[in-house]
């Protein structure tokens, strides 16, 4: 059994009293990977006795969940309105053009990749965004640029 | 051991994205620099909402607050104020009364709040159960399990006459009774804490400042419907959140005050997170329960309803955030107090959160009946800029919209669909007359097209349609039979969409199309956007702003 699988099990193992476990583990498991790759999927379905259509269709639902290799640093810009009308779509510019990427896109050097989101829930610092599980609010260029550089090093 | 001054740093996700935590780190190392760590406590508080703005810095005993602050500040803070005494006069928080917020405790709301569920956000320290114990926390717990039958608990959560505050305004009663009355022995309590409402971010404020009022009411709910176990469902969106539940569990657990034979009586119950992984249709009450279930979040035919079949098919109360911490004042202070405040039809407060083109941003609570004009204009402090009003969109995309024209209408419940508007889930995007129409439904179009989960056609290809149509309009392409087929595509996905999301996805649309009237006739009739936003030139690139 190879080091991935192994991890697995051990994810596995810890939602075993968990009636449905099946969301907790792919979270988990992303986690540790970055992403969630079609042959893992495809473990994880056999070991908990599901369809691996079924374990396919939960990975791609939810938008947290990769089954594409992704950066180091996952940066999610709103585009709900709270931050459309105080200037998102300057934010999402400003990126693509300090990154030399376009949404969806993941950096040549594989550390970043740029996505749009719905609503982050700090409208209260509008224009925001979200880099891993940090988020970063009243962006304005200058405050991008500050923050990308506390990741660039 | 015994601290001379504790200092409260807000941490919320809104105050992190404006460097709270580097200001505490540079706060807990400035203390160490100048050997106070054994006098001066640092700890971490929630947001205080609109009232003060990111990050705060308060000082008690000498109830003093700095705000905004910010790194640099730091160093004079400790220097002056902690070290010497010395206040520093010119980072006091001015309140709006236009004087020093300093002599005050608790902390001073605005003049027309009402702190109900907020009652310990910014005051206490949400990683410690004690201080929430201090301010009665857990007693509510205590009196229903050593004093009230689980009929008697019911009973008064009804004559409380407390609405769902998730959006849909169901009397939280009535769930409960269904619930208890239904047959089976295995029950659940569910959190609906998947906040994905855009412009909504009051459950995680609470979640954030006090998550002991939330484990306490679902404790109570427990007992009240005979369940126990329970499932906080929290959006991934909010590390924060689900960190300081985390805590919080763990400590109720600690003091038996969650998990086997809670405070001695024969009454077991406990709670397990559950984290969401990014679909706003999981706020929807069934969709949440699959998503539970490991499946699809996609929403169930319904009836029946949860508290009839829920989670694994048992019955299931699934109640929001902010209608849970409603729970435990309604329990120490009687039906009665709960009735005084808000409207006869709709009693309580309401936490509202400010966002867009409005000055002062953040969450409020009041009590319902308050008006669109009072929150924009007085607690708001009116449009930015000095721009005129276009609308206030309430609940999210999915609530109501309201015009200039509805500015005295009281927000409540049962008020608002009177007037095609909804109050939803409290959150209020204010929009100025500098935005184009076509861009703002657009936006709300788009994201309906992002969230819509595919399960049905009217939702999953009625959005797509619509967002199509839209992009033609802002092209200058779009032409009068368009607005025509927009209205019929909003109509029909209204009568037709399965879950109750795809129905209220077009409402923006329907509205806006009848009062903005002009504005849209402008962009198919002149090819002119009046405010200048949309391209109206057929060559120029689509902004291709989301996946589909």
């Amino acid at each position: 059994m190879s080091l991935v699988y192994q991890d697995v099990e051990a994810v596995i193992a810890k939602y075993r009293e968990e009636k449905t476990p099946l969301l907790c583990i792919l979270e988990e498991v992303q986690e540790k990977w970055g992403y969630l790759p079609r042959d893992v999927l495809g473990y994880i379905a056999q070991r908990l006795e599901i369809p691996s259509s079924t374990v396919y269709g939960v990975a791609t639902f939810y938008a947290f969940l990769e089954t594409k290799p992704v950066g180091k640093y996952v940066i999610r810009v709103c585009r709900s309105a709270p931050c459309h009308v105080r200037g998102a779509m300057n934010v999402l510019e400003t990126l693509k053009k300090e990154l030399g990427i376009r949404e969806g896109e993941t950096t040549r050097d594989g550390k970043f990749t740029l996505e749009v989101t719905s609503c982050l829930g700090v409208c209260g610092v509008a224009p925001a965004m979200m880099i891993n599980d940090v988020t970063y609010g009243n962006l304005t260029e200058d405050r991008i640029r500050e923050v990308l550089a506390f990741y660039r090093d | 051991m015994f601290y001379r001054a504790h200092v409260l740093v807000e941490m919320t996700s809104g105050s992190i994205a404006l460097g709270a935590a580097q200001l505490k780190e540079q706060l807990e190392r400035e203390i160490a620099r100048l050997g106070l760590q054994d006098e001066v406590k640092v700890l971490e508080t929630g947001s205080f909402g609109a009232a003060i703005p990111s990050p705060f810095i308060a000082v008690y005993p000498d109830n003093i607050v700095y705000a905004p602050v910010s790194v640099q500040h730091v160093r004079k803070i400790v220097e002056e104020h902690l070290l010497k005494g010395r206040v520093v006069k010119e980072l006091l928080f001015i309140g709006e009364r236009g004087r020093d917020v300093t002599a005050f405790i608790p902390l001073s709301p605005m003049a027309k709040e009402k702190r109900v569920v907020l009652r310990n956000c910014g005051l206490i320290d949400p990683l410690n159960i004690e201080e929430y114990i201090a301010r009665d926390g857990y007693m509510a717990l205590a009196k229903v399990l050593t004093e009230m039958t689980p009929e008697e608990v019911i009973e008064v959560v009804k004559r409380s006459g407390l609405q769902g505050r998730g959006g849909a305004g169901f009397p939280t009663g009535l769930k409960w009774e269904f619930t208890r009355r239904a047959e089976g022995e295995e029950k659940y309590i569910v959190c609906n804490a998947d906040e994905g409402e855009p412009g909504t971010f009051k459950d995680r404020l609470i979640l954030e400042g006090d998550p002991h009022s939330v484990l306490e009411a679902m404790a109570i709910a427990g007992y009240a419907v005979g369940a126990r176990e329970g499932y906080i469902y929290v959006r991934a969106e909010y590390p924060q959140s689900i960190r300081h539940l985390e805590v919080a569990i763990v400590q109720a657990r600690e003091r038996g005050l969650l998990g086997e034979r809670i405070l001695g009586t024969s009454f077991s119950f406990d709670v397990k997170i559950r984290r969401g992984a990014g679909a706003y249709v999981c706020g929807e009450e069934t969709a949440l329960l699959e998503s539970i279930e490991g499946k699809r979040g996609e929403p169930r035919v319904k009836p029946p309803y949860p508290p009839q079949r829920g989670l694994w098919g048992k019955p299931t109360v699934i109640n929001n955030v902010e209608t849970l911490a409603n729970i435990p004042p309604i329990i120490l202070n009687g039906p009665e107090w709960f009735r005084g405040i808000g409207t006869p039809t709709c009693p309580g407060t309401k936490v509202f959160t400010l966002t867009g083109n409005v000055n002062t941003l953040g969450l409020v609570e009041v009590p319902m009946g308050i008006t669109l004009r009072e929150l924009v204009f007085e607690i708001g402090g009116g449009i930015r800029g000095g721009h005129g009003l276009k609308l206030v969109q309430t609940g999210g995309p999915s609530g109501g919209t309201m015009t200039p024209d509805l500015l005295d209408v009281p927000m409540a419940f049962d008020t608002l669909p009177r007037y095609n508007s909804a109050l939803g889930s409290g959150a209020l995007t204010v929009i100025d007359d500098t935005h184009c129409i076509v861009d703002v439904v657009r936006n709300f179009a788009e994201f309906f097209l992002h969230e819509s989960c595919g399960k049905c056609t009217p939702c999953r290809v009625g959005n797509r349609r619509i967002v199509d149509i839209l992009e033609r309009i802002a092209k200058g392409l779009g032409t009068l039979e368009d607005l025509e087929k927009l209205s019929y595509l909003g109509h029909y996905m209204k009568a037709t969409a399965f879950c109750g999301l795809g129905q209220a996805a077009p409402n923006p649309l329907l509205r806006c199309l009848e009062f903005f009237r002009d504005e849209f006739e402008a962009h198919v009739r002149e090819k002119r956007c009046p405010q200048g936003i949309c391209a109206m030139k057929p060559q120029a690139q689509p902004k291709k702003t989301l996946r589909v």
